[in-house]
């Protein structure tokens, strides 16, 4: 690693810290003078903390924020409100070459493999292109080189710098798009559902070279998805969102086994499990209803309207994600206890 | 009906323990600028009333593919049906005119797909869409549609349902409009019902409940449901049997139960090793290596061994056939009790 | 993206939740519907186009002439007798000679140049505008974008035959090359909106990629996204709104020299020509007849050539 961080890496360490981050988009009419008439809470005062090392899962249905959540911290979008602290410095105040620099610590995996690279680039100039924005990074006649180094290590012939990205399948396209996280040698990257894109005997290529970088760059990851099962598999501590908010956060042991928020549990048990023998085991929570709107959020727990637990005290106030009594990890439950059966 | 049965060809008389739905042998190719693509390879399956078939693939097994032919809407061109048959109730569907198709379609044998915001028409409120063919083709008047739209709206449990007639498809979510889906499916009463993918595109709390509901309908009905998914997950929870398929075969077919415990085809176990589960904790997962073949070259032999850890200069000469073991199930694979054994053991 | 598109995107959209991409790999299994690049694609499907081939043999054909004019007439098409004046066909004179005298034939093919040279120029000029003016507006949005695209609508408004009047006065008594350009300058300031319009919104498509957020995410500045990211994605587009504009560039030339305020003796121009033949119609009209026909026929295979090569590009329309 040749990173311009900080000289001592520890393991274990906080690398990312983030506070209290709020993100309003705001809802307007009118055409010529535009007046807002209310927003969507799209991230709504989150905290957590990431560890060098470490992946922390974010989960939670479409509309919860976590890739919102994942922007932000990519700085492509402006938060409303909140801080964040990356290698000590500030990552929302930070701008022009303080942001650049900023920017080499953290990167982003996305989502589709078919948009997120360009399709008139060849995968040499895509994978080459951090260099070319950070001179510094690599010296010029070292580039090539250097870029046929990372396909290599995502897996794909380094014969194939010519080729464009329609000449690749999704898989090898995601791999693409890690090999150009990974140029620069961040100490953060930010996988935003990398595998929903791909099929079921890709995925888990996908999944085991993310698993091995990790491993060999010592990297951190904020792996953001949908898929339960995938982070269960990747991650050590999880972090679930539920309408702009972290509802409950906790190693993996404590969100798979002694998940204490009903939604949480909701969404466990709602996962299919590919054994038809477990589905007699299981004790499945339906959960009525959708989501509520996000520019419309309910008053006090925002779970209520859809909580088979729900009573008088959460429609008034608002709990708040700290350690409970039945499991010391934060939930935001006010009746937060752990169900065996789940 | 009653011309099928009168007619003498031995090939087509109506056993009274006949399937519902028979594929045989089909055949599908798209012919292209580059080539000819082989998307459906000799498939063959077969449902019953009341039961319900997972159809499991990749993208570009064929699955859907399948389902079109089914339907009777497949693309031509590029699409066309080589050879084959698909028997409802004893007739072949190919063999008949577009106009007697039209009539199977939707009273007989319907489909839902994935995307239910774009097979629902924006600019009509959903009530008038679900009760477009209760008018055009059950012949019903404007009230007596009406009212069995807002009966069909309660069936697939959208709340209200009286007063969103009027609504439009973007004024409902996700989960909502694929209920908005299948309630169209089952205006005519179908016998059959084809769910292409009905939950990819959405959140894991609302597929419980659309999986759930359909489950519940197709026993409330007495319909058959074909379920067509790439999620080893879902068709575990719902289905009785499954169909695997890859490069436009059928390469397993066995009950739930009995493929999930031991796999006898080595694409199956491949794919069961390599999702990560909720309730195992592993490291590295097992991976199928490679990629699906390209349906224009598909390799000889059997299409998969190029991917398979089986692989013998036997799969590389000859195309499997589907082996027989115990209760039915088959396996197009020529060491399928050799697979089936090793995960048994 | 064949019609095999819809197929391959049915069976796709497990995996790809309904988005949209560039076709696939050559090795990819079960797709074989996105084995192409988009521009192959084209490629493939302009190849064999009749219409296409048509048109580029006649847009050829008309740039022939205009480079070399010698080659397709011996006769000088200003060397003009009165005594030969609507005189029938003779030497290489294959249409006959005009009311002064002059080759009818030699006269229309040395008016390929001028309306070639108004086409060309005009369309360059207008394709450096829209491609400015779009990529600003497209690209930065907000109060850029709502100036600029008041700016066009403005533009739009003003009614073409009237601007050239009054802006071609200032230059009725200049010489040839002068005039030849202000004429160029005219059709460009007037009639660069449409082509801004594409660009503007091929712009804004190409901005909201997620390779562009990539990009971003890397630390690269507005001018690199712009020029490396953006201007590729937007440029087929443009060019395909050229082709056609250039076409049209042509036909607004002729107009203009048939009124009397575009181009003017001594140019050879179709334009001036067909006013010339329309007076003694009645007497000859072969000297209306062809310089129409080259008008119409280089117009034509402009817009045609635009036409088939927008609709290669768009995969919607196959």
């Amino acid at each position: 690693m040749t990173a311009p961080a900080s000289p001592a890496k520890v393991r274990g360490e906080t690398v990312l810290a983030v506070d209290e981050l709020v993100k309003h988009f705001p809802i307007t009419q009118g055409v010529l003078f535009k007046r807002q008439i209310g927003a969507v809470r799209a991230v709504d005062g989150v905290s957590f903390e990431l560890r060098r090392g470490e992946t922390l899962g974010v989960v939670g249905e479409s509309g919860c924020g976590k890739s919102t959540l994942a922007r932000l911290l990519m700085r492509l979008e402006t938060p409303t409100a909140g801080r964040a602290t990356l290698e000590g410095r500030d990552l929302f105040r930070a701008s022009g070459g303080e942001l650049r620099r900023l920017r080499r610590n953290m990167q982003m995996v996305m989502q589709d493999p078919y948009t997120s690279l360009n399709p008139r680039m060849t995968v040499g100039d895509i994978v080459g292109e951090p260099f070319a924005i950070h001179p510094d990074a690599a010296p010029k006649g070292s580039r090539r080189q250097r870029v046929q180094e990372l396909l290599d290590v995502v897996g794909l012939n380094p014969e194939h710098v010519n080729r464009y990205p329609h000449q690749f399948s999704g898989g090898q396209r995601q791999r693409i798009g890690i090999a150009r996280a990974l140029a620069l040698r961040p100490e953060i990257i930010v996988c935003d559902e990398p595998v929903s894109a791909l099929d079921v005997s890709i995925q888990a290529q996908v999944i085991n070279l993310l698993a091995q970088l990790q491993d060999e760059f010592g990297l951190s990851y904020i792996f953001i998805a949908h898929d339960l099962s995938v982070v269960r598999h990747i991650c050590d501590r999880v972090a679930v969102m539920y309408l702009g908010r972290i509802v409950e956060i906790g190693t993996e042991e404590q969100i798979y086994r002694r998940a204490t928020h009903p939604y949480t549990q909701a969404l466990l048990s709602a996962v299919p499990v590919p054994d038809p023998a477990a589905r007699d085991r299981r004790t499945i929570i339906r959960l009525s209803g959708d989501v509520p709107s996000p520019a419309d959020p309910p008053s006090g727990c925002r779970f209520r309207t859809r909580c088979w637990k729900a009573e008088e005290v959460c429609a008034v106030q608002d709990p708040q994600t700290v350690p409970r009594a039945a499991d010391p990890h934060p939930s935001a439950c006010h009746f937060a206890e752990v169900r065996p059966d789940v | 009906m009653t011309e099928s049965a009168v007619r003498p060809t031995p090939a087509s008389p109506t056993p009274p323990e006949g399937h519902l739905l028979e594929v045989r042998d089909l055949h599908v190719e798209f012919r292209t600028r580059e080539g000819v693509a082989r998307v459906i390879n000799g498939v063959t399956y077969h449902l019953d009333a009341g039961e319900t078939l997972a159809v499991l693939g990749e993208s570009g097994s064929g699955k859907s593919v399948t389902a079109q032919a089914i339907m009777g809407i497949l693309d031509t061109p590029p699409a066309y049906v080589r050879s084959g048959e698909i028997r409802y109730r004893g007739r072949d569907l190919l063999t008949r005119s577009e106009e007697e198709r039209r009539q199977v379609r939707g009273t007989e044998i319907a489909m839902i797909f994935q995307d239910a915001l774009s097979a629902l028409n924006p600019v009509f409120p959903v009530g008038w869409q679900i009760g477009e063919s209760l008018r055009q083709r059950a012949g019903l008047s404007r009230a007596d549609a009406r009212r069995r739209t807002v009966e069909l709206m309660d069936l697939v449990r959208i709340p209200a349902a009286a007063t969103r007639l009027g609504d439009y498809p973007h004024q409902f979510s996700g989960g909502m409009r694929q209920r908005v889906m299948i309630a169209m499916a089952l205006a005519l009463d179908p016998k059959v019902l084809i769910a292409d993918e009905p939950t990819t595109a959405l959140d894991v709390t609302v597929q419980a409940q659309i999986m759930d509901l359909l489950a519940d309908l197709r026993r409330d009905l007495g319909m058959a449901l074909i379920l067509i998914t790439h999620d080893l997950g879902v068709v575990a929870g719902v289905a009785d049997r499954i169909a695997v398929m890859y490069a436009g075969r059928i390469v397993e077919h066995a009950d739930v139960r009995s493929l999930y415990r031991a796999p006898a085809h080595p694409y199956t176990k491949g794919l069961l090793e390599s999702i990560p589960r909720l309730d195992v904790r592993g490291q590295a997962l097992s991976t199928i290596p490679g990629l699906p073949p390209n349906l224009m070259r598909i390799p000889p032999g059997c299409p998969f061994h190029p991917r398979c850890l089986y692989a013998q200069q036997v799969c590389v000469d000859e195309v499997p056939h589907d082996l027989v073991l115990g209760d039915g199930r088959t396996s197009a694979c020529h060491f399928a009790q050799e697979v089936h054994d090793d995960r048994a053991r | 993206m064949s019609d095999f598109e819809t197929v391959a995107a049915t069976e796709d959209q497990s995996a790809r939740r309904g988005v949209s991409g560039e076709p696939g790999t050559p090795d990819r299994a079960g797709r074989p519907g996105r084995s192409r690049s988009l521009a192959g694609d084209a490629w493939r499907d302009l190849r064999r186009n009749p219409v296409f081939w048509l048109s580029l043999l006649l847009v050829l054909l008309v740039a022939a002439m205009a480079v070399a004019p010698g080659l397709f007439t011996a006769n000088d098409p200003r060397d003009c007798v009165l005594s030969r004046q609507h005189a029938g066909p003779s030497g290489g004179a294959i249409f006959g000679y005009d009311f002064q005298g002059c080759d009818t034939f030699a006269r229309a093919v040395y008016g390929a140049r001028a309306s070639l040279l108004v086409g060309a120029f005009s369309a360059v000029i207008t394709g450096v505008i829209a491609l400015v003016v779009g990529m600003l507006a497209g690209f930065f949005g907000g109060w850029v974008d709502a100036v600029l695209s008041r700016v066009i609508d403005i533009v739009l408004g003003i009614p073409l035959l009237l601007a050239a009047i009054v802006l071609l006065k200032r230059v009725s008594t200049s010489g040839e090359t002068v005039r030849l350009f202000a004429v160029i300058l005219v059709l460009a300031l007037l009639g660069w909106t449409t082509a801004a319009r594409v660009v503007r919104s091929s712009v804004i498509t190409a901005r909201e990629q997620d390779y562009v957020a990539a990009a971003r995410m890397l630390g690269a500045g507005d001018g690199r996204i712009m020029w490396r990211h953006i201007l590729p994605n937007a440029l087929a587009p443009a060019i395909v709104v050229l082709t056609i504009a250039l076409g049209s560039f042509i036909a607004a030339e002729a107009t203009l020299s048939f009124l009397g305020i575009g181009l003017k003796a001594p140019t050879i121009s179709w334009g001036i020509d067909i006013d010339a033949g329309r007076v003694h119609m009645r007497e000859s009209a072969t000297p209306l007849i062809v310089p129409s026909v080259f008008l119409a026929l280089t117009v034509l295979a402009f817009i045609m050539l635009g036409d088939a090569v927008r609709d290669a590009f768009d995969p919607k329309l196959r």
